[in-house]
């Protein structure tokens, strides 16, 4: 039998290093994935202590201090009830964010796991299941979201289901795709053949496969969510008033324009920055757990 | 004109890295072509040859630059001209006929079209005349019916004919210069043998010199009258072709030359140990010295230059060379393959019986209207597969022999007929199977980047068969999967890896450690080493083997590659349009009397024998359905005897116990006509009487 030398003569130092932290040192040599991290964080931290940092109540209204622009006292200026932007501004986004976020989770689970899954199977249940989420995604959702927010109530719990099943449609859409990608390629047959459970297979194979691309979706759709849970509030059916609510805020000043514009401008900028902040930083984890990962090996 | 017709003077390529360092893909590269001349170029997958072909283009990679050196076409310097005079260049004077034909001709217009828009752009010939032209272009490539594949599309037109257009088109400008980057890989052998004999003729006919690139030396040896050998971005032998394959003075051509299986020779060739170096990993000294037995201390600091050798013409880049040519190439050539050992057990692992396959099932509608069933894809599937034998399923592209392994694994149901393995019944499907049958049956795939998840480290890529059908704790996994892991030569510091950062060889170890992690009795390999380069594939099956005789499996190999099959298989069974032609042991296949499809088969392989000229038998146009009746072979068998070929099933013929062909032409007459054919034709090979083929 001939003698065959080891295929490599100097093994590689093993270095043992967890995922997560792989993927941190290929998202640090992103700029725009810091920035959009940096920004995430910024609002995530607002968010959690603004409570105790505000220097005013929020629904404190007082007449003789209505659209008075910003001063050292009053940063962002009051609105039409006299109320400190400010303070508004920086608890506006509690509401929302902890909502989206939720929602956009569900959304992505569910609407993941059932278009990996239909891709997977293939055949008369995809074409089946396939056509109902035409149907939805043909639909205008808004109208949906506001039926059902106007039968069952405005509840944290009602938004955060209906946004949820209405936003993972679409995802239903885009995991699908993404899977075909994958089915047909040898490591899916090899699976197969060696027996291994369907959900296995959904679940080992191909989901991390189309990880990356369900990291976009995620942050798409969050963003998107942000702006139609800020558009639900804003036609009165999402946060009601007084609580600060950013989409609620620019809803009532939306009159104040002219003359006191910063009763608006501040909580655009607040909800505008988080959306950047999202997709900047999800993008930048797709590439960070894509297949940059090997090293710069050809795939 | 005194300048050379082609001449590339100290040429380095190279690109720069993401930590900023510059890496060279071509380091110091000369060369000379006359007009007319054939130029081969070999090298493995990375050495540089694209690179090398590309530049004559005035071609570079995204992100390459010349580092140093010049190009010259005549005196031209094709990265001096501007966009205009390069377009005038290429496909004009110079032009490339690539790999992939399906890729390279626009899928949304006629063939004709395209070419009469070559000839419109270099030529300034249009309306009627172009189209005259195109079409006799389309004869000039032996195209049946020219008139009609002028208005085909090429999605039309099969791999071969889509070949021929690419020709035609290249040929259109009239270049002095051809390229040929790899143009017959993936193409059937059959359809490979009438293209390289089609380029050879015109060629001659037109005076064109010819780049042609290749990793195949069987193919190198067929068109061209120089050879030159690349390793690592360098040129390491230049000689005339018989030179090349005589009296080789590089040892790594000596490695490369002795590591292909022969048709003429049964048994695994000698592998070569290592593998290639990526771009910008060599060192000081010669890239070779790692995988080199003459390697000495100053083969490790001080690069060797490409000196003249022994023959004329003949150029080297080794410090040893003297001491290498001293010894005679054709005794070490004898000494390079071994007979893998197996012991075949009399008892029968798989038997297939009646078998038929399809991938189509007629409709309700079909059936009430009383159409006839199309015929099967797969028809008639009788065989018996020892327990630890090699039986290998050979056939061109659409014979069948992926449908049969893939009924055999589950993924798919037979219409008819038996499958059993030991007291199996393989007549269900995969998901039905018990788990210890599933254990027993393993794949292993032909491309290891498609069969191994690229988001699994290969220590996730072993655990998944061992914790599907094996109770082990997770230490006990870690420590079989550092086991298998050495039991196919890589070390436990792969576990860490991700596929992406192994070469190829290492893959299709992990792949075959995948497999015998479940422990398996019977395992189906589909083409396990045809994306694997030359150097690695005889460590591959070298591997394989080892593994056969410790474990006593059973291996159905799939392969197209006759030589290969020579090497490693112990009984053959031949495939056309899904139906069986011939069984027998590899001895009895390879000697008359064949099938004819066999001798077809045979005839068309590429040897790496300088001087060959292949006899070409039938056509080479592929067909798309088995005929309903009669002979599956009776449209493209050269040795039809008449109306009984398309009426008649042939009968099996048994010239020995084991061997069965099945043909009209009786035995005696076979081997005759077959005797003679091969001694006319084909010289034999000097190795082929000194060596038993035992």
């Amino acid at each position: 039998m001939a003698v065959v030398a080891p295929a490599s003569d100097k093994p590689a130092p093993i270095r043992r290093r967890s995922r997560l932290s792989e993927t941190w040192l290929y998202l640090r040599q992103s700029k725009s994935g810091m920035l959009g991290l940096t920004i995430l964080v910024f609002h995530i931290l607002i968010a959690l202590s603004s409570p105790l940092i505000v220097p005013f109540d929020p629904t404190d209204i007082d007449a003789s201090l209505k659209n008075q622009s910003p001063s050292g006292e009053h940063l962002f200026g009051t609105d039409q009830f006299g109320r400190d932007v400010f303070t508004r501004v920086l608890l506006g986004g509690r509401i929302a964010l902890v909502i989206t976020l939720t929602a956009t989770v569900i959304a992505v689970t569910w609407g993941g796991t059932l278009g990996i899954l239909l891709g997977f199977l293939g055949g008369r249940i995809d074409e089946a299941v396939m056509r109902v989420v035409d149907a939805l995604l043909a639909a205008p959702y808004i109208l949906f979201l506001l039926l059902i927010v106007s039968s069952l109530g405005s509840s944290n719990r009602v938004l955060i289901f209906t946004l949820g099943f209405f936003y993972g449609i679409a995802v239903v859409r885009v995991a699908r795709a993404a899977t075909l990608d994958f089915v047909a390629r040898d490591f899916i047959t090899a699976a197969r053949a060696r027996g291994e459970r369907r959900m296995t297979i959904v679940l080992r194979e191909l989901l991390p496969n189309v990880m990356d691309i369900l990291l976009v979706e995620f942050a798409m759709r969050w963003s998107w969510m942000l702006l139609a849970f800020s558009s639900l509030s804003f036609l009165g059916f999402g946060v009601s008033p007084p609580t600060p609510d950013w989409g609620l805020m620019i809803a009532e000043s939306r009159k104040a324009l002219q003359f006191a514009p910063w009763t608006a401008i501040f909580p655009m900028i607040a909800l505008g920055t988080l959306v950047i902040g999202i997709n900047l930083a999800a993008d930048a984890v797709a590439k960070a757990l894509g297949l940059d990962r090997t090293q710069g090996a050809p795939v | 004109m005194n300048e050379p017709f082609v001449e590339v003077n100290d040429l380095t390529i190279g690109y720069r890295n993401r930590q900023g360092q510059i890496v060279n893909v071509l380091r110091g590269v000369s060369l000379v072509m006359p007009r007319g001349g054939a130029l081969g170029l070999v090298g493995e997958s990375g050495s540089g040859k694209s690179t090398l072909g590309m530049a004559l283009l005035g071609h570079l990679r995204a992100g390459s630059q010349v580092q140093a050196g010049t190009v010259r076409f005549e005196g031209v310097d094709p990265f001096a001209l501007n966009p205009a005079e390069l377009q005038a260049l290429r496909g004009g004077r110079i032009a490339l006929i690539p790999q992939n034909a399906a890729e390279s001709l626009t899928p949304t217009m006629r063939v004709g079209d395209q070419i009469v828009e070559v000839l419109q752009f270099n030529r300034i010939l249009v309306g009627a005349e172009a189209r005259d032209l195109a079409l006799e272009l389309l004869g000039q490539v032996r195209l049946p019916q020219p008139e009609a594949m002028f208005t085909r599309y090429p999605h039309e037109l099969s791999g071969g004919q889509q070949q021929r257009v690419a020709v035609a088109k290249a040929l259109a400008g009239e270049p002095e210069l051809l390229v040929l980057d790899e143009p017959t890989t993936g193409l059937d052998v059959t359809t490979q043998a009438h293209l390289l004999d089609l380029l050879a003729e015109i060629v001659a006919q037109m005076g064109t010199a010819m780049l042609y690139i290749s990793h195949d030396l069987g193919v190198i040896a067929r068109v061209s009258d120089r050879v030159a050998v690349m390793y690592a971005g360098e040129i390491v032998e230049v000689a005339a072709v018989t030179d090349i394959f005589a009296r080789p003075t590089h040892p790594y051509t000596r490695g490369l030359l002795a590591s292909i299986p022969r048709l003429t020779q049964a048994g695994i060739p000698k592998a070569m140990p290592g593998q290639p170096p990526t771009p910008g990993e060599h060192g000081t000294g010669c890239s070779f010295t790692p995988r080199c037995t003459f390697a000495d201390g100053t083969c490790e600091t001080v690069a060797p230059t490409l000196d003249a050798a022994a023959q004329p013409g003949q150029l080297v880049r080794c410090h040893h060379w003297q001491t290498v040519a001293k010894i005679e190439f054709s005794q070490e050539l004898q000494q390079a393959f071994h007979k893998a050992v197996r012991k075949v057990e009399p008892e029968p692992a798989v038997e297939l019986a009646g078998v038929e396959i399809a991938y189509t099932r007629q409709g309700l509608i079909q059936r009430l209207r009383g159409l006839p069933e199309p015929p099967a894809t797969v028809s008639d599937i009788t065989l018996t597969v020892h327990k630890g034998e090699t039986l290998a399923l050979v056939g061109e592209s659409g014979s069948g022999k992926t449908t049969i392994v893939r009924t055999i694994a589950g993924l798919m149901l037979p219409r008819m007929g038996s499958l059993k393995f030991k007291d199996y019944d393989l007549n269900v499907g995969v998901d039905r199977r018990p788990l210890e049958l599933r254990q027993q049956i393993q794949l292993i795939f032909q491309n290891p980047d498609a069969s191994l998840n690229p988001r699994h480290t290969v220590a996730e890529i072993l655990d998944q068969p061992l914790r599907l059908y094996f109770n082990l704790s997770r230490s006990e996994r870690r420590e079989r999967s550092i086991e298998l892991l050495e039991r196919v030569r890589l070390g436990p510091h792969y576990r860490l890896r991700y596929p992406g950062q192994l070469s190829g060889g290492e893959k299709q170890r992990v792949a075959i450690a995948r497999a015998f992690a479940a422990e398996p009795q019977l395992v189906l390999c589909d083409e396990v080493t045809s994306a694997l380069d030359v150097s690695v594939q005889a460590a591959v099956l070298d591997l394989l083997a080892e593994l056969q005789a410790e474990h006593g499996v059973t291996y159905i190999f799939i392969a197209h590659d006759l030589a290969l099959v020579h090497a490693f298989a112990d009984r053959v069974a031949v495939l056309y349009q899904g139906r069986l032609c011939e069984v027998g042991s590899t001895d009895e296949i390879y000697t008359p009397p064949h099938h004819p499809y066999t001798e077809t088969l045979l005839a068309a392989a590429p040897r790496p024998v300088p001087g060959l000229r292949p006899h070409l038998l039938g056509s080479d146009v592929p067909e798309l359905a088995p005929p309903p009746r009669g002979c599956p072979f009776q449209r493209r068998c050269p040795r039809r005897i008449g109306s009984i070929c398309d009426e008649e099933a042939p009968p099996w013929r048994v010239p020995v116990e084991g061997h069965r062909i099945r043909c009209h032409i009786p035995l005696d007459e076979l081997e005759t006509a077959q005797v003679s054919a091969a001694e006319h034709v084909i010289p034999l090979e000097p190795l082929s009487n000194s060596v038993s083929s035992n």
